[in-house]
């Protein structure tokens, strides 16, 4: 069956290949579309706004053509597997707390977030006790903001607790 | 010679307490940033470069600022093959095939002798570089003066075939990555008539995607997930670099000069011709063990296995600056990087620049060379320190990597939409490792996207819709066909493979 290893597998490569050369498809064919309403063509003035994405956008759907083309005559035999189970279980472990962190940033301010994402790691992925967690998520923001703010003067985004402690 | 004289003066300029400091600096940076997952030349340079900013304003602040980035680089190619030797985790992709021998060395008990076997060879490598860099970059630029906008969208055009024809990754997943590019580059503002473009009315979407952020999410945050897919165990070899055993080494090494010779002449071949580093240390580690006369024992730990890749890899790496300085076309990601600081400080890299700004330009010429010297001696010193860093594990690394991917990504314009592009561009790397598209043509294709169109439509202008104008006289003509060459050149290996078989 697969030949990467002895996990579940959560996703077989034929599908993955099959849904980027969709997903190029897609792209090109948003550009297309584009460039079409914007005048792909020559116009009195040389080749209008869209003449060279037009070109750009049928190379992306032609390729994709051809690597969806290939993807579909995959034979199962060389079906590998794409990711399996624990392995994206691991990437989405990371993705989404750094999705989650992305939004904080815009709430609580880089400095905070940082605190709130670090720890977490640490004490969920990494099961340390809580005053190496403490030491190394409040370290690394206080470091880094005597980097940004206070060396290169380089404002970060800052939150409440920022301006609670007047350091705006 | 006036090469030799504007290298004494670039080297007065280079020679300051301040620039010596900061190539220091950026050495150790760069080797921390080498040896550490998720963080590499490319993105390493890109987080680091909104850093330079105040710097650059500074009288003679251009000078130390790309000092003190090309030193990064530099320090990053040294450091990757410390994580290949020690750990056999490649910290770079062109150090993938110093793994096959350095690794077996390191297992064996002889891994200050890999580590000093590479090093040095990176060393020799990188000076044949800019040897090559200092005499044939003046020539290249003064010939470049005359060039028109079709020359220089032939000079595109064989770029990105060159992708095509040398990659290893399938042609069409090179060609639809490269595509990509080009198209995120299209999004926002024509350069030729200001209309916006593929916006759909956000405006986030007015100044199109930046490069860097690009950079730091495919390079940053997608290797992250991937490393993080093939677990996290680093067990490593211990590493103790005594004198002893790097006289030795260097005892040892004159015996494979020609290697030496022929990897640094790949290298030099494949960074000037966009291959890249990586295809270059493949290719160089290749034709050693098909020449060496201990070619069957490559694999096993031969010394010749790691300086062959080694060579090749910091050689490509270093003249892949060649046609960034002298034709703003950058050889890698890395140098696409450096060429988009140039920009940020108010240069415009191209053969205008080595009679515009020389003290800037030799002044880095002479710096590439002092700076491999600085490289050398730091990493052959205080190797056991940065193996160290590997040893922090992962659960902490890897949230500190991201929270500084996250500020650099902020700092280049500001903007949280841009953090939010990282993220996306983390997945999309991700997914185009795993699935081998390649992500080098697609970054060089967003940096050059707008001015290969604007070569483009300004050489169609003068000839009015006329494609014969890529083949009006025989400089452009033989670059284009030498691009189209490189473009078809799957086909005809494949053509050349199937009439051998017979």
């Amino acid at each position: 069956m697969s030949a990467g290893g002895g996990g579940r597998v959560a996703l077989r490569h034929k599908t993955a290949e099959i849904a980027m050369a969709l997903a190029f498809l897609a792209i090109g064919a948003i550009v297309i579309f584009d460039s079409l309403r914007l005048g792909a063509r020559w116009g009195d003035e040389g080749p209008q706004t869209g003449y060279f994405p037009f070109y750009i956008a049928l190379i992306i759907c032609a390729s994709a053509a051809m690597i969806l083309f290939r993807a579909l005559r995959l034979r199962p035999e060389q079906d590998r597997t794409f990711v399996e189970v624990e392995q994206l279980k691991l990437v989405l472990a990371v993705l989404v707390p750094t999705a989650v962190y992305v939004a904080l940033i815009g709430w609580l301010g880089i400095y905070v977030a940082s605190i709130a994402f670090i720890a977490f790691f640490m004490r969920w992925l990494g099961k340390y006790v809580w005053w190496k967690v403490a030491v190394t998520s409040i370290g690394n923001s206080v470091f880094f903001f005597a980097i940004f703010e206070i060396w290169f003067k380089i404002p970060l985004p800052k939150g409440p607790l920022e301006t609670l402690l007047g350091l705006n | 010679m006036d090469e030799i004289q504007s290298l004494l003066h670039g080297f007065e300029v280079a020679l300051s307490y301040r620039n010596l400091a900061l190539m220091f600096v950026g050495v150790i940076l760069g080797v921390i940033i080498g040896v550490l997952p998720g963080l590499g030349g490319a993105n390493g340079v890109a987080i680091l470069l909104p850093l330079t900013f105040a710097m650059a304003q500074t009288p003679g602040g251009t000078t130390s600022a790309i000092i003190l980035l090309s030193c990064i680089y530099w320090g990053a190619l040294f450091g990757g093959a410390i994580t290949s030797i020690l750990f056999n985790i490649p910290g770079e992709p062109w150090s993938v095939a110093t793994t096959f021998d350095g690794y077996p060395m390191a297992q064996k008990g002889r891994a200050g002798e890999a580590l000093t076997a590479a090093f040095t060879s990176s060393f020799v490598g990188a000076l044949v570089a800019v040897i090559v860099i200092t005499f044939l970059s003046p020539v290249v630029a003064r010939f470049a003066l005359e060039f028109g906008p079709p020359e220089f969208f032939a000079v595109y055009l064989l770029t990105f075939c060159a992708f095509v024809g040398m990659s290893k990754e399938p042609p069409f997943k090179t060609l639809a990555s490269m595509m990509l590019g080009f198209a995120l580059a299209a999004v926002g503002t024509d350069p030729v008539t200001g209309t916006l473009r593929l916006t759909f009315g956000t405006t986030h979407l007015l100044t199109g995607f930046d490069f860097l952020i690009a950079v730091i999410g495919l390079f940053g945050i997608g290797e992250i997930l991937l490393t993080l897919e093939e677990g996290l165990a680093f067990k490593g070899a211990s590493a103790k670099l005594n004198m002893k055993v790097v006289l030795e080494t260097w005892r040892e090494l004159p015996k494979y000069w020609v290697t030496s010779i022929r990897s640094s002449a790949v290298g030099c071949f494949m960074g000037i011709v966009p291959g890249g580093a990586t295809p270059a240390s493949f290719m160089s580690y290749g034709v050693a063990r098909r020449f060496s006369k201990d070619g069957d024992k490559f694999g096993t730990g031969q010394v010749e296995g790691v300086v062959a890749p080694e060579t090749a890899a910091h050689a490509a790496g270093t003249s892949a600056l060649l046609p960034m300085l002298t034709l703003g076309v950058p050889g890698s990601p890395t140098a696409a990087v450096l060429l988009g600081g140039l920009l940020i400080w108010g240069l415009q890299p191209g053969p205008l620049l080595f009679v515009e700004q020389k003290d800037f330009v030799w002044g880095l010429i002479a710096s590439m060379y002092l700076g491999n010297i600085a490289g050398l001696i730091v990493v052959l010193t205080c190797v056991p320190l940065f193996a160290a860093i590997l040893r922090v594990p992962f659960s902490v690394i890897a949230p500190i990597i991201m929270v500084i991917c996250a500020i650099g990504a902020y700092t280049v314009h500001n903007s949280m939409f841009d953090v939010w592009m990282m993220v996306v561009f983390g997945v999309l790397g991700y997914v185009f490792k795993k699935l081998s598209y390649p992500l080098a043509p697609l970054v060089l294709a967003i940096v050059l996207g707008d001015r290969a169109e604007a070569s483009f439509r300004q050489a169609m202008l003068v000839s009015q819709g006329d494609m014969s104008v890529f083949f009006s006289n025989g400089l452009v003509g033989s670059m284009t066909g030498l691009a189209l060459f490189l473009l078809f050149w799957p086909v005809i290996s494949l053509g050349i493979a199937r009439v051998r078989g017979k």
